[in-house]
C-alpha cells in the first residue's frame, strides 16, 4: 500500500485547487459571471475532501509507526499508547499546521453547504478569500513543513513524542483552539469580502453572528482546557502564566468577544459595522500572529529563529501579507460602507461600544507585553522579562471597569437608555457585592483587602448577569407560577447572555480564591511523616516505583485526613522516559467542593527524603466552570435560531417614540 | 499503481471545477439578482419571525410596531441598490476549464515530483518486524532488543548482550546504561565492569574518568588477572601523569605476557612513549580495545579521527615506518609481518609491500606461514 504517498499528492493537489479557489469565484464576482461563481462550493468541498484524505493518511502513518515518515519518526513511538499515537499526529508542528489546514478547509466547506441563503456575489467571495488563506497555508506547510517526507533507510523505533505532551490534555486543547482560531477566519472572510463589495448586507451580518460565537465558544474552551493542562500537568499548581503562548490564544479571544458583542449590534441594529469589520480582521490577525509566535520558534529564543529562518519568514510574509493587505483594504474601502443606525451615547449600543474599546485596549497591553521584550531582543540583544507584574498592573485595572460595567449593558435599552432607572435595579447585586466583600474580610480576618474586593466583584457580576432574565419574568406580577412560567418562555439568547456573564463571575471569583486565599508547603519528608496544610493532613506512607508502557515512574502515596477521618489516598509521581531522556511531574489533586488540594513532588533530596510541594486552593475550579459556564451561554445564544431585530423598546415617555 | 490513484484524485479535482462550469452554462451562466433577493428573504423572514412573537405574546404590541418600522426602514435601504448582471463572456470560461484542466495537474505533478517519493511503499513497523532477519542489519535487531528490555528491564541477561553491542558501535552512553543495567540486575562480575569502565572511558573521548577508574578498580579486585582493567588503568596512571607507577604498570603487564598477545605492541608502545624512547608506535590500524583486544586507546584514535586527511595519512605513515624498523630489527610474529603488507597496500606502496611479503617469509619459513602469507597477500591483491 501507498498510503502515506496517496497522502501527500492530495495535499498537493489541494494546494492547486485552493489556488483556483482563490481566484476564480471572486473574479466572476466582480464581473457578475454566474458560472465563475459557481465553482467555489464544489471546489470547497473538494479540497476539504483531499485534505481529509491527507490527514487521515498521516494518522495512519503514525498509528502504524511508519517510521520512513521523518515526521513520525521525530515525534512517535512504538510503544507509545494508541491515543497518543494518534494525538501525536497534531503535538508537533508539521502536523498541527495539517490540522490548522484541515479545519480551515472543513469551515470553508461548511459556509459552502450552508450558505445557500447568502447573497451569490458575497458566498463566492467569502469563499475565495478562504481560499487565499488555504493556499497561504498549504504551501507553507509544503514549502517548509512538509509532514510527508521521508527517509531510507528507515529507523526502526522513534524519538517519541515530548513527554509533557503524552497527556489526554493535548488530544483535546490544541483541536479546540485551532477551531477557534480558525473559525475567527470566517468573520474575516465575511469582513473582507464586505469590503471589496463596499457594502454589508443583512444576510453579512446574520452570518457572522452566529460564526464568531461558534469560535468564540471553541477558544473559550481551548484556553481553559490549556490553562487546566497547565495547571496539573507542569506541576507548578499555576494556571496562569502570561506566558507568550498562552498570551497568543489570550489576544484572539479579546477581540473575538468584542468583535462578538459588535456583532450582535450589527445584526439587531444594523450599527457599529466599521467596527464589526475591524475586530474582525483585528481577531484574526491575531490568531495569526499566535500562529506565528508559537510557531516560528521566535519564542525559543530569538537567535534561534535569526539562524533558521526559513519558517519563520515564511509565516511572517503570511502575516504581513494578510494584515498588512487587509488593513489597508479597510482603511482605503471601510468610509464607503453606510453607516447604520443612529443612537445616544447612554445606550446598548453606546455600552457595547465602551466593552470594545476596553477589550481592545486590554488586548493591546496584552500585545504590548508579549511582542515588546522579542522586539527588545532581536534589536538590542537585551533580555527582559514581561511578566505578571507588567500585566497586573496594566491588564488588570483595564479589565476592572470593564467587569463593572457587565451587569449594566443587557439592562440598557437600545438607542438610548436611562442609566439611574437601571442603577437602580442593580442594587440588589450591589448589596450582594457589598455583603459578600464584608463576609470574605470577616471570615479571612480582614487580610486581603483586594481579594476580598474581587469576590464583591464577583459577586456583583454573578448577581448582576442574573437580574435582567430575573426582573424582565417577574414583570406582570402573578405569583410563582407565572414567574417561572415566564422565566423559562425567556428567549434562549437572554440566557446565554447572562450565563456568559455569570461565567465572568465564577471565573474571578475562582481567580479571588485561588489567588488571595492559597496556602503553599514546600517541605521534604521520610515515610510516616506528617504534613498539615489548611486543616489537611497528609501522611507520607512510602513510594514504590511502577513500569508504564514507555516510561518508569515513581509514585509516592500520601494518606489525607482531615479532624483525623481518612478521606482519600493522593498518588503525585515523577516519571522517567527513557527514550526523550526526560523526566516529568504528575501531580496529584483532590478536590474538595469547588476548592481542590495539590500535591507535587520535587527531585528527590540527597538525603532521601522526598521534597513534596502541598497546596491548597480555594475556589479554584471555579476559575475553569467558570469558563465552562461562558461556553455554555454561547452553545444557548447560538442554538436561538430566532432572527434579531433590536427595536428601540418603547420608552416610559411617549414622545421617545422614534 | 499509485499514478493510477493520482489521476483518479486528479480528474476528480478537476470535475469539481468543471462541472458547475459546465452546469452553470447550461443555465445561461446569469447571475440571480444578487443583490436584493436574497436580503429581501430575510427581511420577509424577519416580519413572519416577528408575527409569530406577537401572537405568543413575547412581543408587546408596541414593541411589535416599532420592530415592524425597522425592518421596513432595512428592507427599503436593501432595494434600492441594484447591480445589473453582466452578460457571460465565453473567454472566462476557455480560462477557467484551461486552469482545471492544464493547470492544476501540471502544478500537482510537478510539486509532487519535487517532494515526492512515489516508488516508495508504505513501512509499517509491524510489518517490518515480522521479516526474517538475515543477521545483516544490525539495527534492526538492536530495535527488537531494545524493545524486548523496555518491556523487561530486569532482563539482566539481555543488558549484558545488549551492552558490548552498543560499545562496538560506538555508542557510548548507550553501552554504559546497558553495563549499569546488567551489573544492578545480574550482580558484578570482572567483565561487565571492565565493559562499563570502557564505556565511560569512551564518553568521555578517551579519557579514563574517576568513575571509569572505579569500575575498572571494581573489575580488578574481581579478576585480578583479567588484562583489561589493567590494560585501562595503566592508561589511566598516564594520563594523571604518574609516570613512574604508569611505567611499572605497564611493565608488569608486557612481563606478564606470553608474547602472542595482540595487544601486545599497544602496550610496548605505551611504554615506550612513557620512557621517552623514540621508537615510534608500532601498530597502523587503530581498532577500539574490544573484546580483550586494546589497540591504541580511545584518545589516540579520536586524535587522528579530528585531523586533516594530510595529517592523518602522515601519522599512519610514522606509525608504518616505526612498524617496518622494529620487524627489521627485532622480527616479528607473522600476524606482525602481515600488518606491515597490509598497511603498504593501503597506503599504495605495492613495491614495498612486496619486499615486506619476501622479508615475512624468510624471517617464517615455515611452510603453514608461507601458505598463509601468500594467501592473505592473494587477497590483498598483491601478486609477485
Amino acid at each position: 500500500m501507498m498510503i502515506t504517498e496517496i497522502g501527500h499528492y492530495a495535499l498537493v493537489l489541494a494546494l492547486g485547487l485552493a489556488f483556483i479557489q482563490s481566484v476564480l469565484p471572486v473574479w466572476g464576482a466582480k464581473t457578475g459571471d454566474g458560472r465563475l461563481m459557481a465553482v467555489a462550493e464544489p471546489v470547497a468541498l473538494a479540497t476539504l475532501g483531499l485534505v481529509a484524505l491527507s490527514f487521515a493518511a498521516l494518522t495512519v502513518a503514525y498509528v502504524r509507526s511508519d517510521f520512513s515518515l521523518v515526521n513520525v519518526f521525530e515525534n512517535s513511538h512504538s510503544a507509545k499508547p494508541m491515543i497518543f499515537k494518534i494525538s501525536g499526529v497534531w503535538g508537533n508542528h508539521e502536523g498541527s499546521m495539517l490540522l490548522w489546514v484541515l479545519i480551515l478547509v472543513l469551515f470553508s466547506a461548511l459556509v459552502a453547504i450552508f450558505g445557500g441563503r447568502l447573497p451569490q456575489t458575497l458566498r463566492a467571495t467569502v469563499l475565495s478569500v478562504q481560499g487565499w488563506v488555504t493556499a497561504a497555508f498549504l504551501l507553507f506547510i509544503l514549502m517548509t513543513s512538509n509532514p510527508f517526507n521521508r527517509m531510507i533507510p528507515a529507523p526502526f523505533e522513534g524519538q517519541d513524542l515530548n513527554p509533557i505532551l503524552q497527556d489526554i490534555g493535548l488530544a483535546i486543547h490544541p483541536p479546540l483552539l485551532y477551531v477557534g482560531y480558525v473559525g475567527v477566519s470566517i468573520a474575516f472572510s465575511f469582513a473582507i469580502a464586505a469590503l471589496i463589495e463596499g457594502r454589508i448586507d443583512a444576510a453579512w451580518a446574520r452570518w457572522v453572528r452566529p460564526w464568531t460565537l461558534a469560535a468564540w465558544i471553541f477558544l473559550t474552551l481551548g484556553i481553559a482546557m490549556g490553562s487546566y493542562w497547565a495547571y496539573y500537568e507542569l506541576g507548578w499548581g499555576g494556571w496562569w502564566f502570561w506566558d507568550p503562548v498562552e498570551n497568543a490564544s489570550f489576544m484572539p479571544w479579546l477581540a473575538a468577544t468584542a468583535l462578538l458583542h459588535s456583532a450582535i449590534v450589527m445584526e439587531k441594529r444594523d450599527a457599529l459595522k466599521i467596527w464589526t469589520v475591524l475586530l474582525a480582521i483585528l481577531a484574526f490577525s491575531l490568531s495569526l500572529l499566535g500562529t506565528f509566535l508559537v510557531r516560528s520558534g521566535v519564542l525559543t529564543s530569538v537567535h534561534a529563529f535569526a539562524t533558521d529562518p526559513t519558517r519563520g519568514v515564511f509565516i511572517l510574509a503570511i502575516l504581513v501579507i494578510f494584515v498588512g493587505g487587509s488593513l489597508a483594504l479597510y482603511a482605503w474601502r471601510a468610509p464607503m460602507l453606510k453607516p447604520g443606525g443612529i443612537f445616544a451615547p447612554v445606550s446598548r449600543e453606546g455600552a457595547l461600544v465602551l466593552n470594545n474599546v476596553f477589550l481592545s485596549a486590554a488586548c493591546a497591553t496584552v500585545f504590548v507585553g508579549t511582542l515588546y521584550p522579542l522586539a527588545l531582543e532581536s534589536v538590542t540583544g537585551e533580555k527582559i522579562s514581561v511578566g505578571a507584574p507588567f500585566f497586573n498592573l496594566t491588564f488588570v485595572p483595564l479589565m476592572i471597569p470593564a467587569l463593572i460595567a457587565i451587569p449594566f449593558g443587557p439592562l440598557l435599552a437600545w438607542k438610548r437608555a436611562d442609566l439611574a432607572g437601571v442603577a437602580e435595579r442593580l442594587a440588589a447585586a450591589a448589596l450582594a457585592a457589598l455583603a459578600a466583600t464584608a463576609v470574605t474580610l470577616w471570615l479571612s480576618g480582614a487580610t486581603g483587602i483586594l481579594a476580598a474586593l474581587a469576590v464583591g466583584l464577583a459577586f456583583w457580576l454573578i448577581v448582576g448577569s442574573l437580574t435582567e432574565p430575573v426582573q424582565r419574568a417577574a414583570r406582570g406580577g402573578g405569583g410563582v407560577g407565572p414567574f417561572l412560567r415566564r422565566f423559562f418562555g425567556l428567549p434562549r439568547a437572554a440566557f446565554g447572555t447572562a450565563l456568559g456573564h455569570l461565567g465572568m463571575g465564577l471565573t474571578v471569583l475562582g481567580i479571588a480564591g485561588a489567588s488571595g486565599y492559597d496556602h503553599e508547603r514546600i517541605t521534604s519528608v521520610v515515610p510516616g511523616e506528617r504534613i498539615e496544610i489548611a486543616g489537611y493532613d497528609l501522611t507520607f506512607e512510602g513510594s514504590t516505583p511502577r513500569q508504564g508502557p514507555n516510561f518508569r515512574e515513581e509514585v509516592a502515596r500520601f494518606a489525607v485526613t482531615r479532624d483525623g477521618l481518612a478521606i482519600a489516598e493522593m498518588a503525585p509521581t515523577k516519571r522517567f522516559y527513557p527514550a526523550r531522556q526526560m523526566p516529568t511531574t504528575e501531580a496529584a489533586i483532590l478536590t474538595r467542593g469547588f476548592s481542590q488540594l495539590y500535591v507535587s513532588l520535587g527531585d528527590p533530596g540527597a538525603d532521601g527524603r522526598t521534597v513534596v510541594r502541598a497546596q491548597f486552593k480555594p475556589m479554584v475550579t471555579l476559575i475553569w466552570l467558570g469558563c465552562v459556564m461562558m461556553a455554555l451561554g454561547g452553545c444557548l445564544s447560538l442554538a436561538d435560531r430566532r432572527l434579531r431585530v433590536g427595536a428601540p423598546r418603547p420608552a416610559r415617555r411617549a414622545e421617545a417614540v422614534a | 499503481m499509485v499514478w493510477a490513484v493520482f489521476a483518479v484524485l486528479t480528474a476528480l479535482a478537476a470535475l469539481s471545477v468543471l462541472v458547475p462550469l459546465a452546469r452553470a452554462g447550461r443555465s445561461r451562466g446569469v447571475a440571480e439578482d444578487a443583490a436584493t433577493a436574497p436580503d429581501a428573504a430575510i427581511y420577509a423572514d424577519q416580519l413572519a419571525e416577528l408575527e409569530r412573537d406577537v401572537a405568543r405574546g413575547a412581543v408587546s404590541g408596541r414593541e411589535a410596531e416599532a420592530a415592524r418600522a425597522e425592518i421596513g426602514r432595512r428592507l427599503i435601504r436593501a432595494s434600492q441598490r441594484h447591480e445589473p448582471a453582466a452578460p457571460p463572456r465565453r473567454w472566462r470560461l476557455i480560462v477557467a476549464a484551461g486552469l482545471a484542466i492544464v493547470g492544476l495537474p501540471l502544478l500537482a505533478v510537478s510539486l509532487y515530483g519535487g517532494f515526492g517519493a512515489p516508488t516508495l511503499p508504505d513501512l509499517p513497523l509491524a510489518s517490518r518486524q515480522s521479516e526474517p532477519m538475515d543477521g545483516q542489519n544490525l539495527e534492526a535487531l538492536l530495535a527488537r532488543v531494545e524493545s524486548h528490555l523496555a518491556q523487561n528491564p530486569d532482563d539482566g541477561q539481555g543488558w549484558a548482550v545488549l551492552a558490548p553491542v552498543y560499545l562496538r558501535a560506538g555508542r557510548y552512553s548507550d553501552a554504559a546504561a546497558a553495563f549499569s543495567n546488567a551489573i544492578r540486575t545480574n550482580g558484578a562480575t570482572a567483565d561487565l565492569e571492565a565493559g562499563l569502565g570502557e564505556a565511560l572511558t569512551g564518553d568521555a573521548g578517551g579519557v579514563v574518568t574517576a568513575d571509569a577508574r572505579a569500575a575498572f578498580e571494581r573489575a580488578r579486585t574481581l579478576d585480578p588477572n583479567a588484562i583489561r582493567p589493567r590494560f585501562f588503568l595503566a592508561l589511566a596512571l598516564g594520563q594523571d601523569g604518574r609516570t613512574a607507577d604508569a611505567e611499572a604498570a605497564w611493565r608488569a603487564i608486557i612481563d606478564s605476557a606470553s608474547g602472542k598477545e595482540p595487544w601486545l605492541p599497544v602496550a610496548r608502545t605505551q611504554l615506550a612513549t612513557l620512557t621517552g624512547s623514540t621508537e615510534p608506535p608500532p601498530a597502523a590500524a587503530p581498532a577500539a580495545p574490544a573484546a580483550g583486544a586494546p589497540g591504541p586507546d580511545a584518545a589516540e584514535v579520536e586524535a587522528a579521527s579530528e585531523m586533516t586527511p594530510e595529517e592523518r595519512a602522515a601519522m599512519i605513515g610514522n606509525m608504518v615506518e616505526g612498524l617496518s624498523a622494529r620487524l627489521a630489527r627485532e622480527g616479528g610474529t607473522v600476524d606482525d609481518w602481515l600488518r606491515l603488507v597490509r598497511s603498504y597496500v593501503v597506503l599504495g606502496r605495492t613495491d614495498e609491500a612486496r619486499t615486506a611479503l619476501a622479508a615475512a617469509k624468510a624471517a617464517h619459513p615455515d611452510a603453514a606461514d608461507v601458505q598463509r602469507l601468500d594467501t592473505t597477500a592473494a587477497g590483498l591483491g598483491l601478486t609477485e
